[in-house]
């Protein structure tokens, strides 16, 4: 069977690569018309010579067919380009072991080298894509974007002071070498030698990061290495702009470098300041798009956008203002606006960064190959030296400045990870390819960096996996995304939160501390259209509770059948007289009540805890529902569900399906056992509660967006339940008429009105169940005792005495 | 050691570096805060910590308190509950929150790892019996909760609820229907947080300056409310 999915992939790998290669032909017979958009050399291609022929029928009748390729060519060029590239990047997906052990940019490359060498083989020139205006006004500012919108905090110690120490370093001792005459590069001046360093001291740990994140590094080196990640981007684009104007001024006095310092920070600061101001306008703008939900990522895009282009308009810095920006607007947008349109920015950014990323790689391949090349082998080689070199003394300065303020220091083998991820990458390529003509060598610069690119991409970017292994770089368990841990997590810095206040001694956790108060009190007031604060404990179990019930709804038929697979073999041995039809009748009735019980639980899950609008939930909600019972129904055939015993469901981490913590109460389980409508009862009694929690809860704000589904309704309506429960055996009645209160608004009708359909065709389902086997006594009466096994905790006999 | 201008004696630092592992200057620093916190006397009660302003928005301040007063926690015998603590006792809690230094071995990581789950495990564990009961970890997550006015009881029980379970899942795996999980032991806490680097998290840097001048230290007045 193995070996036939193997085939199977190798066939979809040969389709792919037939598409891909009949693409390839596609677009190469496009791209002589590619100069047109500068060269205006019109080469003879079949659209064009349309026309031609017939000039005098034109005139006369009316054209039945015309084709006008020059009016489409540029954005027809462009589209088939992105196709392509984006085609390779299914191709390497189909295999995943080459992704693990080759990062995406290095086969993007080889995939560029192939175009660019069947592109040479046929004199093509590279499409004019790729210009200065394009990668600054269309291709960084996603990357950037997309950056920030999955990053946190960050270090910016090495991202800005390594950045300019490479630069520095590396440009200096560049200028020392062109000293040497047997080079023959004496005309590379040290303003040419300084820019080009800064284009090659822009890391970029894309590839390292992945590599970081599957065996798990541990958390300082990671965030460290996450933040260079993000900032040295801005800080090369920043030095660039700088040295650029600096290559430019014919003489250089020393106030000059003052003036540059000066510029640095007006151009940074500014950046930072702009960034900020539309983060809140950004922010303060969502508070009120509820109504318009379907622009409402426009704002986002519009406002990142608006912030990148008015810092570029005065001249400072645009990145600085686009990450600045977008880190201000994340926390408070994420609150406001719904979770579908979260969903939708993070896919547009995620999608259009990509697509930048790749576009670049894909370029640098074809570059190579197609370019002219100055090739200077003590200019390069020194340069590729000079990249290590400093790097590696980077880092163990840096981290040796950096040790003492650190709880815990980075040792030996940290520095190497880190200075073995110094992988140059995109941003780099786009910014020598986009040098300015007037500086004499750039093609040697283009050639050095394009060398410096392939050589960290390819070599150190291949053989970082295998070495961070082998050296044990200290690890950190980051799967372990469990509640204890997170509240444990939050203990522990309360604790040490509460300790430094004792000890009168301030660190990071205090200024958190502060910040959020101040965050709390003041800005998500005006910021936020529900300013309540949440708890990340509350977030992570929201979050949880999605995956939880995606995972349900990914693995439906299997999982949900687990359950009540082992109802059914007790039910075998204790009824085994009965004809074989009717047992699996019962089972169908078994498993449709479990899978009821859940669907109502993730459904009023849905409904409460995160509604901060009923509307964007609706068709989720539906779409469980509508996706649950498609799976009941598959899983009702007789007979497919009792080979399945094991109950996959342990590995939920709260409420697996089929359980719930209903069953810690079985008085009242018994009370249902006979009477076949007790959980149509149920439902009534639980629903006023979520009636009045859904009026409750409906603007709580969800700090993680995407966890629009997670749920704490499921336990706080059990929780009503048990209250309800045990005002019946006479304990915790004061909690019925708070539970109780009722506040329904607009929304809540709107999500009511939903839930009742829902119910309804719940109810309708369960009744074409219930119609066979009218006669049996309700099967689930043995339920109780047959999923406790999985929660004997909630059992716990003493459980009323000790509350 | 220039900075032993206050009442222990040289003697009694080398006792307490030995035993904490604290350098001089901290252990100077802190007895400084522990004067502070104490006005002037020997010894520190509970109303003391009720003055520090800081703690008062700690959502568990009570635990953190009372950790100070658990004699589980100064790795002595002492019979009677303890209403005072000395400064060598305050430091012995502090020094909990050590970072493990750099050239530590394997094992003596693993011991401090041990004991700083075992503090965090005794701020649970408020009966003292050894386990973490259902009761006694709804508490603890209603406490962490109770900063945010927005969730009801309710919802920290039901965290609380889910996490149990959570905990039964992990340590128990399948159980026999006449099981039920009777609360977390410390064995099964450690089995629990085994992925939680707590050794290189649970670390607070100790100053070898003074910052307690910068540190407020108002309401002298104020009685401790808890």
């Amino acid at each position: 069977q193995r070996r036939a999915g193997g085939r199977a992939l190798g066939v979809d790998l040969f389709v792919i690569f037939c598409v891909f290669l009949s693409l390839l032909y596609g677009s190469r017979a496009e791209v002589p018309s590619k100069p047109t958009a500068s060269v205006t050399i019109l080469p003879p291609i079949k659209p064009d010579n349309g026309p031609q022929p017939y000039p005098e029928e034109e005139k006369s009748n009316l054209p039945v067919f015309t084709m006008n390729y020059p009016r489409i060519q540029i954005p027809f060029e462009i589209t088939l380009w992105m196709l392509l590239a984006s085609f390779a990047k299914i191709g390497f997906h189909v295999y995943p072991k080459i992704t693990f052990w080759v990062p995406e940019s290095c086969l993007l490359v080889s995939i560029g080298l192939i175009v660019g060498g069947i592109m040479y083989s046929v004199n093509e020139k590279p499409p004019a894509v790729l210009t200065s205006n394009v990668f600054f006004l269309y291709m960084l500012p996603p990357i950037v974007l997309d950056s920030v919108f999955s990053l946190y905090v960050q270090v910016l110690w090495f991202a800005v002071v390594g950045t300019l120490w490479n630069s520095i370093g590396i440009g200096m001792s560049l200028f020392a070498i062109c000293q040497i005459e047997a080079f023959g590069v004496q005309d590379i001046n040290l303003q040419e030698n300084l820019l080009f360093a800064t284009i090659i001291s822009a890391v970029d740990p894309v590839a390292v990061l992945s590599v970081f994140e599957d065996v798990s590094v541990n958390e300082q080196l990671y965030i460290v290495v996450f933040g260079e990640c993000l900032f040295n981007d801005a800080v090369t684009v920043v030095l660039y702009s700088m040295f650029s104007f600096v290559t430019e001024m014919p003489v250089v006095e020393p106030v000059d470098m003052f003036l540059g310092v000066a510029t640095f920070l007006v151009v940074g600061l500014g950046g930072m300041g702009f960034g900020i101001l539309f983060g809140f306008v950004a922010a303060f703008t969502t508070r009120f798009t509820s109504k318009v939900q379907e622009i409402e990522p426009l704002f986002i895009f519009m406002y990142s956008y608006l912030a990148y282009l008015v810092a570029e308009l005065f001249a400072i810095s645009s990145i600085m203002a686009i990450v600045c920006c977008a880190l201000t607007m994340k926390y408070y947008v994420e609150e406001n606006v719904s979770q579908r349109s979260c969903t939708t920015i993070r896919h547009v950014v995620k999608m259009l960064s990509a697509i930048s990323e790749t576009l670049i790689f894909f370029f640098l391949g074809v570059v190579t190959i197609t370019t002219e090349h100055e090739w200077n082998w003590g200019y390069i080689l020194f340069t590729l030296l000079f990249a290590f070199i400093w790097r590696g003394l980077g880092i163990l300065v840096l981290t040796q400045i950096i040790n003492p303020f650190r709880t815990i220091p980075f040792n030996t083998k940290d520095q190497f990870g880190m200075a073995y991820g110094g992988l140059r990458g995109a941003i780099s390529f786009a910014l020598a390819f986009t040098l300015p003509d007037n500086i004499a060598r750039k093609h040697l610069f283009v050639t050095a960096t394009i060398v410096i690119i392939l050589f960290t991409v390819f070599l150190q970017g291949i053989s970082i996996r295998p070495l961070i292994e082998f050296i044990n770089v200290r690890r950190t368990n980051r799967k372990t995304d469990t509640i204890n841990i997170e509240i444990h997590t939050r203990l522990m810095e309360h604790t040490m939160a509460g300790i430094e206040d004792l000890c009168g001694q301030w660190s990071h956790y205090y200024w958190k501390d502060k910040f959020m108060k101040f965050n709390n009190r003041i800005l998500r007031r005006i910021l936020l259209r529900d300013n309540r604060a949440e708890s990340s404990i509350v977030a992570l179990y929201k979050k949880l509770e999605l995956q939880n019930a995606i995972e349900i709804l990914d693995t439906a038929s299997g999982d949900i059948s687990a359950a009540p697979s082992i109802i059914s073999l007790q039910e075998e041995k204790k009824n085994s007289t009965k004809p074989k039809k009717k047992f699996l009748a019962a089972d169908l009735k078994n498993m449709h009540d479990i899978l009821s019980k859940n669907m109502y639980k993730i459904r009023e899950r849905t409904v409460s805890y995160t509604s901060k609008h009923a509307l964007p939930n609706d068709n989720q909600r539906r779409e469980i529902l509508i996706r649950r019972h498609s799976s009941i129904r598959r899983s009702l055939r007789p007979g497919s569900f009792q080979t399945r015993i094991m109950p996959k469901s342990q590995k939920y981490f709260s409420l697996p399906p089929g359980e719930s913590l209903n069953s810690r109460f079985p008085p009242t389980r018994q009370s249902f056992a006979g009477d076949p409508h007790a959980q149509e009862t149920m439902s009534e009694v639980a629903y006023p509660a979520r009636r009045s929690r859904f009026g409750n809860r409906s603007s709580s704000g969800a700090m993680m967006p995407l966890h629009r589904l997670g749920t704490l309704k499921e336990v706080s309506s059990v929780d009503f339940l048990n209250e309800s429960e045990r005002g019946s055996t006479g304990r915790g009645s004061q909690f019925r008429p708070q539970s109780l209160r009722r506040h329904l608004s607009a929304d809540d009708n709107n999500g009511l009105a939903d839930e009742m359909r829902i119910r309804q065709v719940e109810e309708e389902e369960e009744e074409e169940e219930e119609r066979p086997q009218a006669s049996q006594p309700p099967a689930w009466a043995a339920e109780p005792r047959d999923e406790t096994p999985r929660n004997p905790l909630l059992r716990r006999p003493q459980w009323n005495e000790k509350k | 050691m220039g900075s032993l201008q206050s009442s222990p004696s040289h003697q009694d630092y080398v006792d307490l570096a030995e035993k904490t592992g604290f350098s001089f200057e901290q252990i100077s620093i802190l007895h400084k805060r522990f004067k502070q916190l104490s006005h002037n006397e020997d010894k520190l009660r509970r109303e003391h910590f009720g003055q520090i302003t800081d703690l008062h928005a700690n959502p568990i301040r009570e635990q953190i308190v009372e950790a100070f007063f658990d004699k589980r926690n100064f790795y002595q015998e002492i019979e009677e509950p303890v209403s005072e603590i000395s400064f060598e006792n305050f430091l012995v809690v502090m020094s909990n929150f050590r970072p493990p230094s750099d050239n530590m071995s394997q094992e003596k990581l693993v011991k401090v790892r041990k004991e700083k789950l075992r503090f965090l495990f005794n701020m649970h564990d408020t009966d003292k019996d050894g386990t973490i009961t259902l009761e006694e970890y709804r508490h603890v997550v209603e406490e962490l909760l109770s900063y945010y006015e927005a969730l009801e009881t309710e919802t920290a029980r039901g965290i609380a609820d889910a996490a149990m379970l959570e905990v039964a899942s992990i340590t128990r795996g399948h159980m026999e229907p006449d099981e039920f999980y009777e609360g977390i032991t410390f064995e099964h806490f450690l089995k629990l947080l085994e992925g939680f680097d707590i050794e290189s998290r649970m670390n607070i840097r100790f100053m070898n300056m003074d910052t307690t001048t910068l540190c407020k230290l108002e309401c002298r007045n104020k009685v401790c409310s808890e």
